[in-house]
């Protein structure tokens, strides 16, 4: 049964449509993620869900039940936003059995489950304290509580990990993960970072000026994508034309310019259906740049020259040159980086490919 | 050197500022019947005379009920202004802002000519009502100013938090957004208060005949006599106007404390 359905909805501020018509199927317990740039639709999304906002058009059914005209204080939803939004004049307690105030939740078990909420969050002792002092992972880790203490139908995540710093957004999103697993709540997560998408989602919804690009599990839409945004704004790709000469078995035989003939499994190619023009996407961390004379080992190979190291520690993005055009590698460092102006080769699996239709 | 100089001239700045309220304070401690220097003797009979003065003690009742009517309407009017200005998408609220303010920006007494002008035209006698009318039209400004700057601080997505889980628009006002404005809610009592307690400009031109506040009742005594009692309500104003908001700012400070600040 799927938990939350959104049924042609649309949604115009004035003369701007922020979302266009759009359908989306969020199963029990799932974890799905709203993923995209400013701008894209996917906070008033959000919003509507939560009934923020009302939609301009279409259905949304939270369990089966059209939520259209409910207001926010009666669809059971946990919210947490990115600047967490504890209430500054309540202790942490008092933060954390808000919900539970309005539940009619008696006194000795809205107590219990305030403790449980904090143990889930690794915050057990901080109860008495006010959310001015504690950190910021602190305070999220308490909005996190706050919005699960009350068992909510549908727990919404507004950009919740993007105020934090680095290092703490990783340790977050592990313990985003661990706890929505534990609790098994239905979670619409809505982030512009493709790597905590990646990390934590089910399902991943990519959108683009309010339209829906792709929706998949991860490993689908950052190895299959539908579109060139998808291509682009997953990891770094190269699109180059290409024309679609044949079938063969379970690939399809493309030719692209400088790279020549190119099978690729034809799973990796919905899209293209005959022969013609297309377009094949080339992942940038697929391209392994080489010595001109390292042997060839069954991939395809191009002469290319090294233009732009960007240098990040572990790994090098490179700009090379292959005739015509430029291409992004990432590469891990082997001992070093290739030096600006080097000659090199570039080696590309063919099933590592994948092609729209153009 | 420089500093010294700058130092110097401050002093003498304060001095000129604060010479004649100290010079009132002290003449109110004075046991002569004349306000001169030397001072004859330390004593309280001017307050004494003070408290049992019919005609004063009813200006201060008056100033009293007046300024707690006028905070208490100003408050409220200012408030629910602030808050459909700040947190609801009004047409013209640049506008209904601009008007809100702009009893502060024209000249107090061209305000309450034009207010008084236009009770004439309505042919509507002047009255205590209309008095307490006139003090909220300047007071709501303040109000409205220290108000609305409080309640854009306070992030929507905190009002949004409490309605998520559970509250109804009712509920998260009183219980989220009233406790978190309420030290700019209060202020602005206060302002209001002490405002509306030191007018004399608009209350001379709005008072009905026989109602005196303290400000018309000492400008009223003036013009007979210098009676030293005038220097002991002087004091007693002084105390209320400075030392009111000073408490309302410790005891802010104090909740503010309580609260983790």
């Amino acid at each position: 049964m799927s938990s939350v359905t959104l049924t042609d909805i649309v949604k115009r501020f004035e003369a701007f449509t922020a979302v266009h018509k759009t359908s989306l199927e969020i199963p029990d317990g799932a974890f799905v993620t709203l993923l995209g740039p400013s701008g894209c639709g996917k906070t008033t999304t959000l919003r509507m869900v939560a009934g923020l906002l009302d939609p301009t058009e279409g259905e949304i059914l939270i369990k089966g039940r059209r939520v259209n005209d409910v207001p926010i204080h009666k669809r059971n939803l946990g919210l947490v936003f990115q600047n967490y939004a504890l209430f500054p004049h309540k202790t942490i307690v008092e933060n954390v059995a808000f919900g539970l105030k309005y539940r009619g939740v008696p006194k000795e078990e809205a107590k219990k489950r305030v403790q449980d909420a904090l143990e889930l969050v690794q915050l057990p002792g901080v109860g008495e304290r006010y959310p001015k002092q504690l950190s910021g992972g602190q305070q999220q880790r308490i909005a996190l509580a706050r919005a699960i203490v009350i068992e909510p139908d549908v727990l919404l995540l507004d950009e919740p990990l993007s105020a934090l710093d680095a290092n703490l957004r990783e340790d977050m999103r592990v313990e985003l993960k661990r706890i929505q697993e534990r609790i098994g709540v239905t979670t619409i997560f809505v982030t512009h970072d493709q790597s905590e998408a990646l990390a934590l989602s089910d399902q991943i919804v990519v959108m683009s000026a309010g339209r829906v690009e792709q929706v998949g599990p991860p490993e689908e839409v950052y190895n299959t994508p539908a579109s060139e945004f998808v291509a682009n704004f997953l990891g770094a790709s190269n699109i180059l034309p290409a024309t679609c000469v044949g079938r063969d078995g379970d690939s399809l035989a493309f030719d692209a310019e400088i790279f020549g003939r190119i099978a690729v499994p034809a799973k990796k190619a919905p899209q293209v259906t005959s022969d013609g023009p297309a377009k094949l996407v080339l992942r940038a961390e697929k391209l392994l740049l080489t010595e001109r004379d390292a042997p060839a080992d069954g991939t395809v190979t191009v002469d290319a020259t090294v233009e732009t190291v960007d240098y990040q520690g572990q790994a090098v993005r490179y700009f090379v040159r292959a005739g015509e055009h430029q291409l992004q590698a990432i590469n891990m460092i082997d001992e070093h980086p290739f030096a600006e102006g080097a000659p090199v080769s570039i080696r590309l699996r063919p099933r590592d490919c994948a092609a729209l239709s153009a | 050197m420089g500093w010294s100089l700058i130092r110097l001239w401050a002093l003498l700045v304060y001095l000129f500022m604060f010479l004649p309220v100290a010079v009132v304070v002290l003449l109110s401690f004075n046991a002569s019947q004349f306000g001169a220097f030397p001072m004859t003797g330390l004593s309280v009979r001017w307050f004494v005379e003070l408290a049992q003065n019919e005609a004063i003690l009813r200006a201060f009742r008056t100033s009293i009920l007046l300024g707690t009517l006028t905070a208490g309407i100003s408050t409220t009017l200012g408030v629910l202004a602030s808050l459909a200005l700040v947190r609801y998408r009004v047409p013209g609220s640049n506008l209904i802002s601009t008007f809100l303010i702009a009893p502060i920006l024209v000249p107090e007494v061209v305000l309450a000519v034009a207010l008084l002008l236009f009770l004439n035209f309505m042919s509507i006698n002047k009255s205590f009502t209309l008095l307490l009318f006139g003090h909220v039209i300047f007071t709501l400004p303040f109000v409205v100013l220290v108000v609305q700057a409080r309640l854009v601080s306070i992030k929507r997505d905190i009002e949004e938090a409490a309605m998520s889980l559970g509250a109804s628009p009712r509920q998260t006002f009183f219980e989220i957004t009233l406790p978190l404005m309420l030290p700019a809610v209060l202020a602005g009592a206060l302002f209001a208060f002490t405002i509306s307690f030191d007018d004399i400009t608009g209350t001379l031109f709005w008072k009905p005949g026989g109602v005196e506040t303290v400000p018309t009742q000492i400008f009223a005594m003036l013009r007979n006599s210098i009676s030293p009692e005038i220097n002991a309500l002087g004091t007693v104003m002084i105390v209320l106007t400075v030392g009111l908001p000073l408490l309302g700012a410790a005891i802010a400070r104090q909740l503010a404390r309580n609260r983790g600040g």
